[in-house]
């Protein structure tokens, strides 16, 4: 163990930091006249980072080779996996983000650096390997989330948005930390292995104390139910970048998060966790199918949405082995390529004065008006509800198949069947779109940019997607076995 | 003689205040930021009276950490606090209520 090597191992981290520094400088001195430059380097530096990381996935590192500082940060295969979605989506993010603000004239240049530096802590989170490290990769995704949140400084829904995603979310940071504080005293230290190892004679009453109290914590920063009421909201509320940004990087970042505690450090006590995520799971999907039935707007349905596929996300956890994280990963995959899609095309729908339909009734007749986007709202819709042909039903197929072979039935059953009433709302928007009357409200005409996304993603999530699944199972696969290697 | 588990009552109690400041207080934002500090304040309460039990060093060095983002945080939440309260004019609880469902 020495510093070079370790270093050497955060090497992207590295990269986006001080790419976040120098950019830094350069609003300072340009101001937001600097924000396009600003914004092509941020991509830049983000895409970079992704490749720079790449190496690890495809290599399958993991061990005690790739672990740097002394056991804080894990630079394997499943953080590889984690960082390059991370990275991306906060490039894409950035990529659409231009279009959105100039309208409103909130366009600054300290967008894409907040952007930045929330992908460097979420890139954190998912390798972290030990109390100390998590918490302050997660503080770092968070408080730079919490000022993107409220980022249209005069929109009231967006300083509302932001104020709700503070308070909740520096109450979920308290109830995770006191959760590491019950760990830490019962175990004695703050290493996931540690703590591993210190278990392995038994679970302390404290300890279990700690693992709840954390559980808590982390199903706050994935929006599960019962901690999941902020997310509605703060979907709604923040500017439809930012609410895209949170969607996916934060998504993906607090899921592997969970993945490393739950299955890191709490690995062998499944037997004592294993009941909450069932719960945690079906609530999850059956809430977030109940709760988007009657949305109108159509964020606030992407966030009840996210709810219910965090839930089939967590049936993946339940299974608490190689082949369930496998599941949950390739699911995070086609989830985030879903909700990129079905971001960008929400910024695409704009009326005549390029001002964002949210309104889903406004949407009525899209198939005559704009046969191209409602195509790709369609394709969003059917492939999030899991219908056969969109490769979103493989994602399903993949965390219901874990439970199964791991002898939960009970659980795979009734989350198939919660599945049906999730497929009643998104039918509903494609009803709403191919068969109601035109009210021809979208008339913007969107830049190269967005449609490139569009169909790259839309793609993705087509039934073309099945030739890639060769491919991406072979790399979940490394990732979810560098997971359980770690120690 | 006062034990470890002392420490961890009293950290507990205010856990649990920290906690019922946020959903019982209906008055305003600034009693949920400081139930919030309340909160951390239990956490680190905690760590250091686990480091001095432990003989172990981690705990000081995690609640310094704890310190320093506390404060972070706290910087972020007065400015979102701000931006609302010039917006509405107002920081009552009841009030942060636009967006519904």
């Amino acid at each position: 163990m020495d510093w070079s090597h370790s270093l050497r191992l955060i090497a992207p981290e590295e990269t986006l930091s001080i790419a976040g520094l120098i950019l830094l400088l350069i609003a300072a001195w340009g101001g937001d006249k600097a924000s396009r430059l600003i914004s092509i380097l941020a991509v830049t530096a983000l895409v970079g980072a992704a490749f720079l990381v790449a190496p690890a996935l495809c290599g399958g590192h993991m061990g005690p080779d790739y672990s740097a500082f002394f056991g804080q940060v894990h630079a394997d295969a499943f953080s590889a996996f984690g960082k390059i979605l991370i990275y991306l989506s906060a490039a894409a993010t950035l990529v659409v983000a231009p279009a959105f603000f100039e309208r409103l004239g909130a366009m600054r240049a300290e967008f894409p650096i907040l952007v930045i530096f929330a992908a460097v802590g979420s890139g954190m989170m998912v390798s972290a390997g030990d109390l100390l490290a998590l918490y302050i990769g997660l503080e770092m995704n968070s408080l730079a989330a919490y000022v993107l949140a409220a980022f249209v400084r005069t929109d009231g829904r967006s300083a509302e948005a932001g104020l709700k995603y503070f308070v909740l979310g520096a109450l979920a940071s308290g109830i995770l930390l006191f959760g590491m504080s019950l760990t830490y005293g019962f175990t004695g230290t703050t290493s996931f292995a540690g703590i591993n190892a210190a278990l392995s004679g038994g679970l302390s009453n404290g300890a279990l104390f700690g693992i709840v109290f954390m559980l808590a914590g982390l199903a706050f920063k994935i929006s599960a139910v019962p901690f999941h009421m902020w997310t509605p909201d703060v979907y709604e509320g923040a500017p439809t970048p930012v609410t895209k940004f949170f969607a996916t990087s934060g998504k993906v970042a607090a899921i592997g998060l969970t993945m490393r505690v739950m299955l890191d450090a709490f690995g062998d006590q499944s037997d004592a966790w294993r009941q909450i995520i069932v719960f945690v799971a079906l609530a999850s999907i059956v809430v977030g199918a109940l709760g988007a039935i009657g949305q109108k707007n159509i964020k606030r349905l992407m966030a009840y949405s996210s709810i219910n596929n965090v839930g089939f996300i967590l049936v993946g956890l339940a299974a608490a082995n190689p082949q369930g994280a496998s599941a949950m990963l390739f699911y995070l995959v086609i989830y985030v390529a879903m909700t990129v899609a079905g971001f960008v095309t929400v910024l695409m729908l704009r009326d005549e004065n390029g001002e964002n339909v949210e309104e889903i009734g406004q949407y009525a007749g899209l198939s005559r008006t704009r046969p191209g986007l409602a195509a790709a709202l369609a394709f969003v819709m059917f492939s999030l509800a899991g219908i056969p042909p969109m490769f979103g039903f493989w994602g399903k197929f993949l965390v219901f198949k874990a439970a199964v072979d791991a002898n939960m039935m009970p659980l795979a059953a009734i989350g198939f069947a919660a599945s049906v009433i999730g497929a009643f709302y998104y039918l509903k928007v494609v009803k709403v779109i191919y068969f109601d009357e035109p009210v021809d409200a979208i008339k913007w005409k969107s830049d190269v940019w967005h449609k490139a996304i569009l169909g790259v993603t839309c793609l993705f999530i087509s039934p073309l997607g099945y030739l890639l699944s060769g491919w991406l199972q072979g790399l979940t696969d490394t990732a979810a076995t560098a997971l359980f290697h770690t120690l | 003689m006062i034990g470890v588990e002392h420490y961890v009552v009293v950290s507990s109690i205010l856990f649990v205040l920290g906690v019922l400041g946020i959903f019982i207080n209906r008055k305003n934002i600034i009693v949920i930021l400081m139930s919030i500090e309340l909160i951390l304040l239990a956490v680190n309460i905690n760590l250091v009276a686990f480091s001095a039990f432990l003989h172990d060093l981690t705990g000081q060095i995690f609640a310094m950490f704890v310190l320093t983002v506390a404060a972070g945080e706290a910087a972020v939440g007065l400015a979102i606090l701000v931006i609302y309260f010039r917006g509405r004019g107002t920081i009552a609880v009841d009030d942060v209520n636009r967006m519904k469902g």
